[in-house]
């Protein structure tokens, strides 16, 4: 499992390769976390185009991203879905309450657009 | 064509790759989809990751931990796959098979690992007993049209 990253403003763009299961989630998790802090970004793209396989545990990753960003006022787009990934993701209601965009740069400019959020209320 | 083949190893989240690959191999005979190895890998992977993750949670020496996979194929396309523990068991099989339970809420458990497995494989049966182990057993049904 390989994760690059690219920052865009406020949004980080994280391209996921490789497989994503029990094992590789844990690393995943902290390193999309750790890179959120270092890029100083709120908004976080996740692109699935280079994920070879995937097991629950990435709708787990995906769940826990979106309950960050929803405590930290942040937005979080996913893109470049597999059927599979789409299957698994769309089984566990993600959809309901995650974007979703094609390509990773649909991703990043639907979060550029969309009205930033605070985290106050 | 009836194949059998069992494999035994150590209860380490790395064999979860081990595990799906395996049993992707085994079935290639049967000439699957790339949907249906998928969905079999799929199955596979929560299986073995619910051993590695709750049947032996908090287990002193993980090496002596043994999750066992054993694959049955045969010529009508039936592909029967057992993965088993002999770990903490599952008090409740039944809640624990809902969409979403989960145990660990903390550590961003989808709760969705059964749910899985039924939806990707035709049939799923799981004996479990507390302090004994669990076994979980999956049944899928290839469409051969194109094996010849």
């Amino acid at each position: 499992m390989e994760v690059m990253f690219r920052s865009s403003g406020n949004v980080l763009i994280t391209l996921l390769r490789g497989d994503i299961d029990h094992h590789t989630a844990s690393a995943l998790r902290h390193t999309i976390d750790q890179s959120m802090k270092e890029f100083g970004c709120s908004d976080l793209v996740m692109d699935f185009s280079g994920v070879g396989f995937m097991d629950s545990a990435g709708i787990g990753v995906v769940l826990g991203r979106y309950k960050k960003m929803v405590k930290s006022g942040g937005r979080i787009c996913i893109s470049g879905c597999s059927p599979h990934v789409a299957r698994l993701l769309e089984m566990a209601g993600v959809f309901s309450l995650v974007q979703q965009a094609d390509t990773q740069r649909q991703a990043e400019l639907m979060l550029q657009s969309a009205p930033q959020m605070t985290g106050e209320v | 064509m009836n194949n059998r083949m069992k494999t035994v190893f150590s209860a380490l989240a790395e064999n979860e790759a081990f595990a799906r690959s395996a049993a992707a191999a085994f079935v290639m005979p049967l000439d699957p989809t790339v949907e249906e190895l998928t969905e079999i890998k799929t199955a596979v992977s929560e299986a073995v990751s619910n051993s590695v993750i709750h049947g032996y949670s908090g287990w002193e020496d993980r090496s002596q931990a043994m999750v066992e996979l054993e694959c049955e194929i045969n010529g009508n396309g039936r592909v029967t796959i057992i993965v088993s523990d002999h770990g903490r068991g599952i008090a409740n099989v039944e809640k624990a098979m809902q969409p979403l339970f989960s145990t660990v809420e903390s550590e961003e458990r989808s709760g969705m690992g059964f749910t899985v497995m039924e939806s990707f494989m035709d049939k799923l049966q799981v004996k479990s007993e507390e302090g004994k182990g669990t076994a979980v057993t999956m049944t899928k049904y290839l469409d051969l049209v194109s094996a010849l």
